[in-house]
This record gives structure tokens, sequence and C-alpha cells, in this order.
């Protein structure tokens, strides 16, 4: 029974909350429209549309060279984090044990930080071991940020996870090896998935950490940012467009197979 | 439920995060605070310690864009708590099964680069950009572009931190039990006494979160006042690194971060050392 002050409301907060869907997605549509434009110079309205820019960018070796820097630190990233983040995500909601409450608070401090201070700090620090800054640096300063965040989204899986079903497959004589590949993986795969979505694409699209850690390699916002300091050049808003096109297509295509492979699970359990 | 500390597999599982956390994570920021006293403009570790820098710090005009930088977080995150509030009472109560899409619409902007989304405000409020261009062609409006102000600094702020804000809201107010609600309206409370009294205190822990992320992610923000503030305001994070770039000054750059990390640390631990994570993440 909602009453007319109640459904005044509810259209109120709809309204709002599509207004701030825009506001959301305004710059990236004015990124798009800045790529598509064929002049040197960016005025609005377009007067002359056309993909000039952004075949320029794809034959630019540069340019494929970035791309390959960003998801080869991106994929490290994800496969590192992800086996950590997995016994983290036990230690932090599976077991109870002396010390979880002050661990699980020391996991979250990396992320209650400001990243371009923590990037500064892990500068000073491989510089202090004598380690030449590359792309393998940028990896492990991508890690100390993303692995507590890794943690914390399998963690919210492991919350709904049942020790009974691990403690029914002993019973039943399993070894903890495969108890952990039959029962507890698979249980768990959903969070471990979400978890390497959130570790590619938080690393693909980490600026700060890099700007410090990555030495003579480059990646892509990185290359945006001194791009556009120096001034504008249509590149910028291509290289902009495929880096958000790519981040939306991987999370809704992973979206979307999750929901698939629960369907499928659920058709063959019946 | 859980099996009781024998062997503690807990603490066994916990080793490899707290390992690397201790490289990755500790032994930086002693590294930090260990540069902090080293002579200025040095790079190594291995001089005579000393409180010059420190002394230089507070003799000099850092303090401005100390203030600076809580004021605009502080702004920030008051903004956000309007600006976002509405929206996570809709994705708990309003949106039903649309919600989840909204979420992934939220969601996709955080794992694009800040500096290109902050770009293409550049080119939405930049003079002949998408705002103006499209006001003086259409409608014959000429206006001034707030590009390179204060308020753009602002805009650009509480655009990137929205989502800190928008989802640790988001989980506290799930945690109101539809129940508790109801029967505060059975017992004839208004609307306005249902949210003071019942869903604000015990959605306190997701605004406690969301209001600590985003000032402290705020208060190390670099790229809103570059991008968008055209110099306008140079935030403490720009002064570190400046310290550590053009000035070549790495001491100096450390002992501001350790002033800094003392700021943000001192807030964080206040208010997360009695929180029940387990409550939060888990609601059991």
């Amino acid at each position: 029974m909602p009453s007319k002050a109640q459904r005044l409301r509810h259209g109120l907060i709809t309204a709002w909350t599509l207004a701030v869907v825009v506001f959301i997605y305004l710059p990236t549509l004015c990124i798009t429209l800045a790529s598509l434009t064929s002049s040197r110079y960016f005025q609005f309205p377009i007067t002359k549309f056309g993909l000039d820019w952004w075949r320029k960018t794809f034959s630019s070796i540069e340019i494929r060279q970035l791309l390959s820097t960003s998801i080869t630190i991106a994929l490290c990233v994800t496969v590192v984090a992800v086996v950590i983040a997995f016994f983290g995500a036990l230690a932090f909601a599976r077991y109870d044990w002396r010390g979880r409450s002050i661990y699980q608070k020391l996991i979250l401090l990396p992320i209650f930080f400001p990243q371009s201070v923590l990037g500064l700090a892990l500068l000073l620090w491989f510089n202090a071991l004598g380690l030449q800054m590359s792309w393998q640096t940028a990896v492990f300063a991508h890690l100390v940020w993303i692995v507590p965040v890794v943690t914390l989204v399998i963690s919210i899986q492991v919350y709904s996870f049942d020790p009974a079903l691990e403690e029914a497959a002993f019973d039943l004589g399993a070894t903890r090896w495969q108890v952990m590949r039959e029962v507890t993986l698979p249980v768990l795969f959903p969070g471990l998935f979400s978890g390497a979505l959130f570790a590619f694409l938080l690393s693909w699209g980490n600026f700060p950490l890099s700007l410090y850690t990555t030495g003579a390699d480059t990646t892509v916002p990185e290359y945006l940012y001194a791009k556009m300091v120096a001034g504008y050049t249509p590149g910028v808003p291509v290289l902009g467009t495929i880096s958000t096109i790519g981040a939306a297509v991987l999370l809704i295509g992973g979206y979307a197979l999750m929901l698939a492979m629960r369907r499928a699970r659920r058709t063959v359990s019946e | 439920m859980r099996r009781p500390a024998r062997l503690s597999p807990g603490s066994k599982a916990a080793v490899p995060v707290l390992l690397f956390l201790l490289v990755g994570f500790v032994a930086p920021l002693i590294a930090v605070i260990w540069f902090s006293f080293m002579p200025p403009r040095s790079f190594s570790l291995a001089a005579a310690p000393s409180l010059e820098n420190y002394t230089t710090i507070f003799n000099s005009t850092s303090y401005i864009s100390f203030l600076w930088s809580l004021v605009l977080a502080a702004a920030t995150v008051v903004l956000l708590a309007v600006i976002c509030f509405p929206i996570s009472y809709g994705l708990v109560r309003v949106f039903g099964k649309w919600a989840t899409l909204l979420t992934l619409l939220f969601t996709i902007p955080l794992f694009v680069s800040e500096n290109i989304r902050l770009y293409g405000w550049v080119l939405f409020l930049i003079k002949n950009g998408v705002l103006l261009g499209s006001l003086d062609t259409y409608f014959g409006i000429e206006l001034e572009s707030i590009l390179f102000t204060r308020t753009a600094i602002l805009l650009g702020m509480v655009y990137v931190y929205l989502p800190f804000m928008l989802f640790p809201l988001t989980l506290g107010i799930s945690m109101v039990p539809n129940e508790t609600r109801d029967a505060a309206y059975d017992l004839g409370a208004t609307r306005w006494q249902v949210f003071r009294e019942v869903e604000l205190p015990l959605s306190m822990p997701g605004v406690v979160i969301g209001f600590l992320l985003t000032f402290v992610l705020a208060v190390g923000a670099i790229t809103e006042a570059k991008v968008l503030g055209g110099q306008r305001i140079i935030p403490v994070a720009q002064d570190i690194e400046i310290a550590f770039t053009y000035a070549q000054n790495w001491p100096l750059g450390a002992a501001l971060s350790v002033l800094l990390m003392l700021v943000v640390g001192t807030l964080v631990l206040l208010a997360l050392w009695r929180f029940d994570l387990d409550r939060f993440l888990g609601r059991k």
C-alpha cells in the first residue's frame, strides 16, 4: 500500500539516481566524442567527424608497447593477488583464531592510505634496497594495494561458506588436498573470479602507484597523463575511450559469465 | 560453527598476506620515516639523523597546502554524503532487480584511470568545449568557464571519490532490518524520526567506513588539482611530489609524507579500532 508521499519520494530518488548516473558518464561521453573528430584541435560542436585518430592510434607501435606493458602488469598482479588473497580471505573470514580481529584491521590499512604517498614510500624502499625500477617493481607496488582489496572481495564469499561441507568431506575420507580441490575451491569460485576481475581492472587503471614505480617502462594511464599535461592531442581521447570500453566489456562480460555459470550449475544439480 | 583453534589453520592462512604486507607496506613506511630524519637533499640512509626537515616545514608555508587538502577533503565528504545517501537508500529499498545493473554502472568508472575521466571534465568544461560550445552555438549564451578554479577541483574530487562513499553507505543501509523500521512506523514514528532514531544509528558502520575512506583518499588527492585546478591550489600530496621530483629533496618529501601519514593514521586507527568487520561484511 504505497502512499502518495511514498511514491513521490521513490520517484525523486529514482530521478536523482539517474541524474548522478548521467553525471558519472558525462566525462566518458565527452572523451568518446572528442576521439571521433578528425580535426587536430577539439572544438564543440564537432564539425568534421572521422576515425582518423583511431586508425593512427592502432597503427602506432608505441601504443602497442604501452598496451602490452599495462596488460602484462595487470596479468601478473591478478595471478599473485588471487593466490595470496585466497589464503588471506580464509584467515579473514573462515577461521577463528587469536589475533584475527587485529589481522582484519591490518589488512585494511593499505586501502585506507593515500596512494600517491604509498607509491613514493615504495620508491624510497626499492631505492634503499638498490632495485632498478621497472614493470616488475610496479607489479609489486600494485599488489600492496590490490591484495587487501581482493582479500576483502573474496572474504565476502567466504562468509557465506559453510565449513560443515569441508568437515563432511574429511569424514568421508578425503585428504586435505582433495578437500581443497573438490570442495573449498569450487564453492568459493565466484569470489575468486570477482577477485581476479577486480585485481586485473584495478591494476589496469592504476596511476599513482605506477607513476613512481615503473621506471623506464610506461603504462597506459601514465602515458595519457604525460600527454594531457603536455598539451592536447586527439590520441589521448582515443586511448582513453579504448581503456574505458575495455574495462566495461571485461566487467560486464565477467558478470554475464558468472550468471551463466551459476545457471548451468543450478541445472546440473536439479 | 567455526572450528576451535587447535593448530590454528587461520594463522597459517594469514602468513602469506602478513609477510607480503610486512615487506610491501610496513618496510616502505619505515623507510619513509627513516628518510625524513636524514639531512636535506641526501639520497642515502646512512647519514646522522637530524630534525632539519621538520624545522624547515614548520618554518615554511607548507601548512597552507595541508589546510587546503584537509578542507577540500572535508567538503568532498560532506557533499558526497548528501549526494550518495538517496542513491544508497534507493539501491537497497526502491530499485529492486534494477539495483544490480545500477551497481554495475557505478562500478565501471572505478576501473578507468582517474586522470582519463578528469580529462573528460576538461573537455566538458573548457572554452569551446562540450558545455560552453553547445551553449554558444545552440543558444547564443556565452559564459565563463569554471575550469581552473577551486570549484572545478571540488567537482573533480566529488566525481572521483563517489563510489568510495556510495558502496560502504549502501552496505550500511542494507544492515537496517525491515522489521525494525516497520516496528518504528507502527509505533507512530514519523519518517524523520525513523531516519534519525533507527536508520542512521543502525547503518552507522557503513557511514563511518564511507566517510573515512573518502576523506583519507581525498586528503591524498593530487590529479584533480593538477588537471582541473590549473595550479590554483597546491595540495599537500603535490608538495610531496615536488620535493621528490623537481626539488630533488627526498628527505623533505619524506618528512611531509610522515606528517600526512600521522593525520591519516590517527583518523583511521581511531575509527577502525573498535569496529566489527565480521558483522559489516558478513552480515550474520
